[in-house]
């Protein structure tokens, strides 16, 4: 095979890992659009936030210490301790749980029956809320995240490619480890709704909420139910994303990429989600990979919204999704 | 006591559609605009112009562009921060390949490319609504925003990436570039607020508003009662375009003066407006002053209540802003879906009948 064609599948294959950190995220989107109709737009400052708070409590930060201190002119910053990996994670889905407790509480209670797009906007000011919040009780700063997974490049399939290509391609172990992990949460996911008590009350409430509340499901307690689930989603995500490149800002920009990877895989279906997250990836690697000598690089920023828009032309309910009708 | 309408009398259609049909409303009006163009000018000096007068002015124009779009005809879009862009960059371009033309035509003309750049973005809102024009308006914030920085026709090649505008004189008075005086800029700005502001109102209140606002209830029921979908989404994009428009082309030509795409123009400066939108109010256009207004003076006076006067950092004092707008935004959307208007609105209401309330 000539040198292009091998370079294009090197850049396709990692644009297929980027692809799973999108779809992490937009699987958090869906979930919580299925479930409520709410098109969260702070999902992936869930996972920024989520992050924070595990590093936080893997490093025994102060929460606010950086306000403390300059209220009260102290210089706190952390308790001493170190917490094992495998009690921080626990603590921060216990974060998270309070934190779609309180959401519920303070806003979805007070917006039940508005507009969607009141609803959306709700979700920027929330989204605009948790960033300030996570660099307040945190830090700005970028952190790195170590959770015990393996990192970089991966032998094995330097040795395979090379064996068959007689060109090695560079995949980061990690990336392999997400796509397990992001297999395992979808099956255990589609388990859940399927096979469990409370997943079949979920299915009920987004398909009509009012005939799920005639007989007898908690609107509020599954409201609560999969903001929790979306905040473990955005815990996984934000985790995957941490070890790659730091606890940063940059990780919510993320969340944008997953708003185009939803309307190509359509928003209420999970393997939508997954499949479009992967499209993007690739796509926007390969186009940039092709376009680069003929119109500049960077092509990545729009790639994925060029690509969303001309699917929103011609199929606006994605690939997976159920077609819209409309009824005056 | 002082607030009344007693005594106003109403005798043609006229009088009672007029804008500030209460007799008080109107002298304010009149008074304001006054102290405005003659008083204010003679006491400005370069902080306060710079760091809150002209911005405030500047993003009013904004906000009632943005307004118009989401308030008026429904049709959410964080692609502001972009079409912004547009505007300063034909000004640029407008001013370098034609030196001899006036600035305000420059502006005005920057107003109608990005107008263009609208429509044309505006296409798919015949097609999508709701968040799914959204993700469509994020297209033209990323896509334009990737070609002002990359494309060096754009920028002249430049080697910053930076655009810088030259010195322009109107009557006599420099209002671009760094010679000009606090009252120049001040005037320019408030001579396209007072335009614009009136624009808005007029348009909003006529056949072309209405139509907007019938395609923002219901779009489907609008069309049957033959409302033209095509001509009332797309004259919104356009309008609501030029007024954003020619605010990036103020911004850039008459406070920054220099620029660069992505910092200047990037995703946070659709959601400022967006907010501004949000916390003034939804459809009203006194709402689009008071959110401006807010979010403009909301960092300044956080700024010099936490970093000046309580030595805090001053990156704690960001944060906070970020985490109370965002605070805000829910609260408003919660307590007052219509904004600070609406409590204004609420306010005058209650001063009408004040101190006798029954």
């Amino acid at each position: 095979m000539s040198d292009t064609v091998l370079y294009a599948l090197e850049a396709a294959l990692n644009g297929l890992t980027v692809g799973i950190m999108y779809s992490l995220v937009a699987l958090g989107f869906v979930l919580i659009f299925k479930a409520s109709g709410i098109f969260n737009f702070a999902q992936g400052v869930m996972a920024l936030f989520a992050a924070l708070t595990l590093v936080g409590f893997q490093t025994g930060q102060v929460p606010f210490s950086h306000l403390i201190n300059a209220a009260f002119g102290t210089s706190i910053h952390d308790f001493g301790w170190t917490m094992p990996t495998l009690l921080a994670i626990p603590a921060t889905i216990a974060v998270m749980v309070g934190f779609a407790w309180l959401v519920e509480r303070i806003v979805l209670k007070h917006l039940v029956n508005q507009a969607p797009i009141i609803l959306f906007m709700a979700t920027i000011g929330l989204a605009y809320f948790l960033e300030g919040l996570g660099d307040i009780m945190w830090g700005a700063e970028v952190k790195p995240l170590n959770v015990g997974l393996p990192q970089g490049m991966s032998r094995w399939v330097d040795e395979t490619t090379f064996n068959l290509f007689g060109y090695g391609f560079f995949v980061d172990v990690l990336s392999l480890w997400a796509l397990a992990i992001a297999a395992v949460l979808v099956t255990a996911l589609v388990i859940f709704s399927q096979y469990t008590k409370q997943g079949r009350a979920l299915r009920a409430v987004a398909d009509d909420h009012q005939a799920a509340l005639s007989v007898g499901i908690s609107l509020r307690f599954i409201w609560v139910l999969t903001w929790s689930i979306a905040g473990l989603v955005a815990l996984v995500a934000g985790i995957m994303w941490g070890s790659k490149s730091g606890v940063q800002f940059s990780l919510s920009l993320i969340a944008l990429k997953a708003l185009p990877v939803l309307i190509l895989g359509g928003f209420t279906s999970i393997p939508g989600a997954i499949v479009g997250g992967l499209m993007i990836g690739v796509g926007e690697k390969l186009f940039d990979f092709f376009m680069q000598p003929i119109i500049g690089g960077a092509t990545e920023n729009w790639f994925a919204y060029m690509l969303a828009l001309a699917f929103l032309l011609f199929r606006p309910q994605g690939l997976f999704g159920e077609k819209i009708i409309e009824r005056v | 006591m002082l607030y009344r309408e007693a005594g106003d009398f109403k005798t043609s259609y006229a009088s009672d559609n007029q804008t500030f049909p209460i007799r008080f409303d109107r002298y304010a009006y009149w008074v304001v605009l006054l102290l405005a163009v003659c008083v204010v000018p003679f006491f400005l000096n370069d902080y306060w112009t710079k760091s809150i007068i002209v911005p405030f002015l500047i993003y009013v124009i904004a906000a009632l562009g943005l307004n118009i779009l989401i308030g008026y005809c429904g049709q959410l879009s964080l692609g502001t921060g972009a079409f912004m862009a547009v505007g300063a960059y034909a000004t640029f371009k407008l001013t370098v390949m034609a030196p001899g033309l006036n600035v305000f035509v420059v502006f005005i003309l920057a107003g109608l490319v990005t107008a263009a750049v609208g429509v044309l973005f505006g296409l798919p809102s015949l097609k999508i609504k709701g968040f799914y024009l959204a993700v469509a308006t994020l297209a033209a914030q990323f896509f334009l925003i990737w070609l002002f920085t990359r494309q060096g026709w754009f920028f002249n090649y430049s080697p910053t990436g930076m655009i810088t505008m030259p010195v322009r004189t109107v009557l006599g008075f420099a209002v671009t570039g760094p010679s000009a005086s606090a009252a120049a800029i001040y005037m320019t700005c408030l001579f396209f607020v007072i335009v614009m502001a009136w624009l808005a109102r007029n348009l909003t209140r006529g056949t072309t508003g209405r139509s907007w606002m019938a395609i923002r209830d219901m779009d489907i029921a609008a069309e049957i009662i033959g409302v033209n979908p095509l001509i009332a989404k797309l004259t919104a994009f356009a309008v609501s375009s030029f007024f954003v428009g020619v605010a990036g082309a103020l911004l850039f030509g008459v406070q920054l003066g220099a620029a660069e795409a992505g910092e200047a123009f990037g995703i946070n400066k659709s959601f400022l407006v967006l907010f501004m939108v949000i916390i003034g109010g939804l459809g009203s256009i006194m709402g689009s002053f008071l959110g401006a207004a807010f979010l403009v003076v909301l960092p300044v006076i956080l700024k010099v209540l936490l970093v000046d006067s309580l030595g805090w950092p001053s990156d704690l004092a960001r944060h906070l802003e970020v985490m109370i707008i965002g605070a805000l935004i829910v609260l408003v959307l919660i307590l007052e879906p219509h904004g600070m208007a609406a409590l204004w609105r609420t306010i005058k209401d209650k001063l009408r009948l004040w101190p006798f309330p029954h």
